[in-house]
């Protein structure tokens, strides 16, 4: 860690404001400086869009750019680049993939998905079929199998990717990661519909699809170890910036309630109040996460944020529909549609209420969260397992 | 305030390392003088309170005295410091009249801004532990309803119900119309019946004071805001209280479960256990957000203060019952046994979950101070 300090780094982002105004500056070609400068992540090592600076100075910079109306990454439409591969290729790969996918990936000129989950692989994500054989030849790897839930593979230009290489071995120990060219032959994605009518992810086939070695990340056969990286990251995903009083999907609720008093009842507003109180208080648990990583004394609390945050905004949603009465009847709009990013608050409550049924299943169901809390949290007694010490095709499927 | 206010100031959630160090000292001790068998032989006493605990929580650590400034002869600390003492009273469910004592009654005198006079002089006693003073008020009162505290007129003639610590105290204050008295528990005309608690490590009396005479500290116009804000910052720490109660059972539950064998399987491998008991953790961390954010904005007299207490109220109350009922059930038969201290908390956490306002209550007051109103 070097000694940048927030002034330095207030310094410093003038010094790019000055060099690229943002408002005679390209939104593109301003990402890129900005990168190049190191104050696109400065917890990164320099030359990789950082400084090596403490990660909680982020904000300074990013209050410092949006004071000057500077374009910013769209961090929603990158979310799985940004939050999963960029942690991972930064941990686990090579000075060459660092370089290669690193700059693009931030910038948004490249956007990733995640081809982790099958259709017989999910929360026991371990036990995946898919493929990848190494040819004698000339060592690029050959992959073949189904991905399934793949959300964004269809604006993907990249994928990080996780494929059984030995299914000699027990499941966690046989398979590799690498890093798949969306516009390779052999990868076909098909859009799968969802819930709420439109496919926001879709299934992937991949068929004889040709890797080179050099995309492989981590050694082979650590890529269950690679992939914990990637999963970590996934689930720890609470921003740096502080979320005001009713900043989340309370918030649509309780102006409904001030502005419409014909629609109030008294079961509603008892249910309002009480989750009004827990839309607060989780609130108030994140911020006191923040608090603990900007103190350096990061708690185990991530871990519980995902969980709450998912059930909150089950119920919450729930209600709005109710509280909407006839209007929660109707629903705008079930053309499939194939949107580029999930759009929470931009969509009407029924909306909100069916998507947010991912939000316990995506990334980690509660119930693997809960046990995941109860054993490296709460130090709880594991499972008792019967698939450890077996070799990964003498599995029952 | 309206709907749309921000807090100024952003809270401070954390605990500083002076809090720590108060923590471990106010835990060790309590670990020697209030174990549970020292508890459970202590409800079954004539005496709920141990004045040896009392005299070496409130004098010799000074935790009496942690909301009285310097200069009336207290610690000059603030709630944020008297939160982390009620945490770790809540945890060992010691009987001590912290809460209100150091907390209510000083809060309550506090407020009446005198810097000397009988408050002052009462103020020093209360904070250098040589007196416990209670608010003569039933225990459920919120602080929003403080003007139904009023119960005496004039002469001191009447009966106030369900009095918290009224048996430990050796002054009450007593809200009338006319103002706010203090009487002397021994004083001729004040009876001090002590009623059967459902919490026992927190004793309940009823006072009844018959041409009974006190010192007038304040008069009525004064006296309203000072008790509203004592009760405030009885509800408000209390919550801190239900924090430590609920760590306490999480913390036992996960130990015993870890332990205890059925099925040739620790009982806590089992997932149905464990999902209830990472849910509890779930609700500790929240309840934890939310308590130290009430005891943050009583420090700092944030103007976010009624709303920060009534959020942590209707929180924390049903955080404490729950665990202490799951603490039970996942104890098996041992959790409903008289030896097994988990019925104390139990007691307590139901107990508290109906002081200084309900749960429901709370509520009405944030629909008020947000603007959600009842149809
Ligand atoms: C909106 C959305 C977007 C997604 N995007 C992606 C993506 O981009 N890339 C990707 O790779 N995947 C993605 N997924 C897939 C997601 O990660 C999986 O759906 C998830 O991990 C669960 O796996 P599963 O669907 O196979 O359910 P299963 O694992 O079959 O689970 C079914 C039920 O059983 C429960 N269960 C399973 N195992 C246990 C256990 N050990 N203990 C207790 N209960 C258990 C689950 O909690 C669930 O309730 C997405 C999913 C959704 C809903």
């Amino acid at each position: 860690m070097t000694t940048i300090d927030a002034a330095e780094l207030r310094r410093r982002t003038r010094e790019l404001l000055a060099a690229h105004p943002p408002a005679t500056t390209g939104r593109t070609d301003f990402l890129r400086a900005r990168f190049d400068a190191g104050l696109a992540w400065v917890h990164y090592p320099a030359g990789l869009g950082g400084l090596d600076a403490p990660r909680s100075l982020q904000p300074v910079v990013d209050a410092e750019l949006a004071a000057a109306g500077a374009p910013d990454n769209d961090p929603r439409r990158i979310g799985i680049g940004l939050g999963m591969a960029a942690p991972t290729i930064l941990g686990f790969g090579t000075d060459e993939q660092k370089q290669r996918f690193l700059r693009p990936l931030w910038v948004g000129e490249e956007v990733w998905c995640q081809l982790f989950s099958e259709p017989g692989a999910g929360s026991d994500l371990a036990a995946l079929g898919t493929r990848a054989v190494r040819e004698e030849a000339d060592g690029d790897w050959i992959v073949d199998g189904q991905k399934v839930w793949t959300s964004s593979a269809h604006v993907a230009r990249w994928a990080i990717l996780i494929a059984r290489t030995d299914p000699d071995l027990p499941k966690h120990r046989g398979i590799s990661y690498f890093i798949c060219d969306m516009t390779d032959p052999g990868v076909e994605v098909r859009p799968l519909r969802q819930i709420t009518g439109e496919a926001e992810f879709n299934e992937v086939f991949l068929t004889g699809v040709r890797i080179p070695d050099s995309r492989r990340l981590g050694p082979v056969g650590a890529g269950w170890k690679v992939a914990q990286t990637t999963l970590m990251n996934e689930r720890v995903s609470i921003g740096g910036s502080r979320i005001p009083r009713e900043g989340g999907m309370i918030g649509p609720v309780a102006r409904t309630w001030r502005e419409r008093p014909e629609l109030r009842t008294h079961d509603l507003h008892q249910r309002l109040l009480t989750l009004w109180v827990e839309a607060e208080v989780a609130r108030l648990a994140g911020e006191r996460l923040r608090q603990q990583l900007v103190a350096g004394q990061p708690g185990p609390e991530g871990s519980g944020m995902k969980l709450a945050f998912a059930r909150l905004n089950q119920e919450i949603s729930g209600l709005e529909v109710e509280l909407l009465g006839e209007e929660g009847l109707l629903y705008s709009d079930w053309t499939m549609r194939r949107p580029d990013l999930v759009d929470f608050t931009g969509r009407d409550a029924g909306y909100r209420y069916l998507r947010s049924k991912g939000n316990s299943i995506e990334g980690g169901t509660s119930e693997v969260l809960l046990n995941i809390v109860a054993e490296r949290v709460l130090g709880l007694p594991a499972e008792p397992r019967n698939d450890k010490d077996v070799a990964w095709k003498d599995l029952s499927r | 305030m309206t709907a749309q206010t921000e807090e100024t100031v952003a809270p401070d959630l954390l605990y500083s390392e002076a809090e720590d160090d108060l923590r471990s000292t106010v835990r060790s001790l309590l670990a020697d003088r209030s174990d549970a068998p020292t508890v459970i032989a202590r409800i079954e006493s004539d005496t709920p309170y141990d004045p040896q605990l009392w005299k070496a929580l409130g004098a010799d650590i000074g935790a009496a005295g942690l909301l009285v400034p310097e200069k009336l002869g207290g610690q000059g600390a603030s709630h944020r410091e008297a939160a982390v003492v009620l945490e770790e009273l809540g945890r060992s469910v010691a009987p001590a009249p912290y809460l209100t004592s150091a907390v209510v009654a000083t809060e309550t005198l506090l407020a009446l801004g005198s810097e000397d006079g009988p408050v002052a002089e009462l103020l020093g006693e209360l904070a250098a532990g040589r007196k416990v003073a209670v608010l003569a008020v039933p225990f459920p009162t919120a602080p929003e309803n403080s003007s139904a505290a009023e119960a005496v007129t004039g002469t001191l003639d009447g009966t106030v119900t369900a009095v918290a610590d009224a048996a430990a105290a050796d002054v009450l204050l007593v809200p009338t119309t006319d103002g706010l008295y203090a009487v002397e528990a021994d004083a001729p005309g004040v009876t001090v019946e002590p009623l059967v608690p459902l919490d026992q490590t927190r004793p309940l009396a009823t006072v009844t004071l018959t041409a009974a005479t006190g010192t007038l500290l304040a008069d009525a116009e004064a006296a309203r805001p000072a008790v509203r804000r004592g009760l405030l910052a009885g509800a408000g720490l209390l919550a801190s209280e239900q924090l430590g109660l609920a760590e306490w059972c999480l913390t036992e539950t996960v130990r015993y479960t870890r332990e205890r064998h059925q099925f040739n399987r620790p009982i806590g491998s089992f997932q149905a256990l464990k999902h209830r008991m990472a849910q509890l953790w779930l609700e500790v961390v929240s309840a934890r957000a939310a308590a130290r954010n009430a005891a943050d904005a009583l420090a700092s007299g944030s103007p976010d203060t009624p709303l920060a207490v009534a959020v942590a109220q209707a929180y924390c109350s049903k955080v404490a019952v729950h665990a202490a009922e799951e603490c039970i059930q996942l104890h098996g038969g041992i959790g409903m046994t008289w030896e097994h201290p988990a019925h104390l908390y139990l007691k307590r956490a139901k107990a508290d979950a109906i002081a200084y306002g309900t749960a429901g209550s709370h509520l009405e007051a944030i629909a008020e101070l947000m603007e959600l109103p009842a149809p």
